[in-house]
């Protein structure tokens, strides 16, 4: 099965969505990121959904449990990239994403993780 | 377009089903949003098929009203079907492992709605969005 790259940025782990997302890729993405925090001490995961052009109730539960495990084993969570359809339709679709930190781009949620950056927010 | 019949056996197929609503959706020069909409709509109701179906298939084709163009598209299995399709439609309610927004959800995403279902004889959505 395609599974998606996981990139190690310093203390940073950084996911860039660039395919078609399946099931069953997302539900590998959750497990091989738990594995990579513990494994790294990452303090921080950044998942880039800016190729993404739909985020479904699969995917934001996906996203919802990501940022919930990484909490768990003391790393920080943010989504970067979602595109303006993609808030709205999932607004509509009742999917709120409580608990997930968001920014606009990479760069934005790299800052929001660094030490310096108001990771404490 | 002619209707396009997809089949709906497994995570790949929902995938297709997603690229092939899309692919209408533009050629029916529905809005970016509309579009998004309806392609999410269209993921929700895909996988409802597989997951609580037990597999079945799509049917994507673009439709007419007048001047105004839209795209339709039908979910159709042979599964269990759903004894209470109002609960089904209620946010939050699941007999899976989903977060029960799927059915409401796309509801609420596109602009014609209908349900067709009895238990042990399947179930058959189907959906319109309109350009605007």
């Amino acid at each position: 099965m395609e599974r998606l790259p996981i990139l190690k940025i310093g203390q940073m782990l950084l996911v860039s969505i660039q395919v078609d997302l399946r099931d069953d890729m997302v539900v590998a993405l959750q497990e091989d990121l738990a594995e990579r925090i513990v494994e790294t001490g990452a303090r921080g995961v950044v998942i880039d959904i800016t190729a993404l052009d739909i985020v479904d109730s699969f995917t934001g539960r996906m996203l919802a449990t990501i940022a919930a495990l990484s909490r768990v084993l003391d790393a920080e969570t943010v989504v970067v990239g979602m595109r303006p359809a993609v808030a709205i339709t999932l607004v509509e679709l009742g999917l709120s994403l409580d608990g997930i930190k968001t920014a606009l781009d990479v760069e934005r949620g790299i800052r929001l993780l660094s030490p310096a950056g108001g990771a404490a927010r | 377009m002619t209707a396009q019949e997809l089949p709906i056996s497994g995570d790949a197929d929902v995938v297709r089903v997603r690229q092939a609503v899309r692919a209408a959706a533009v050629e029916a020069k529905l809005s970016l949003v509309d579009q998004t909409k309806l392609v999410t709509a269209a993921s929700e109701l895909a996988r409802n098929t597989l997951t609580y179906g037990g597999g079945g298939g799509a049917v994507v084709e673009q439709v007419t009203k007048g001047l105004r163009k839209g795209v339709k598209a039908v979910f159709h299995d042979k599964g269990p079907g759903i004894a209470d399709v109002a609960q089904a439609l209620t946010d939050g309610f699941t007999s899976g492992s989903g977060m029960g927004l799927g059915l409401g959800g796309a509801r609420r995403l596109v602009d014609e709605f209908a349900i067709e279902t009895a238990p042990g004889d399947g179930t058959t959505v189907t959906v319109v969005k309109w350009a605007r």
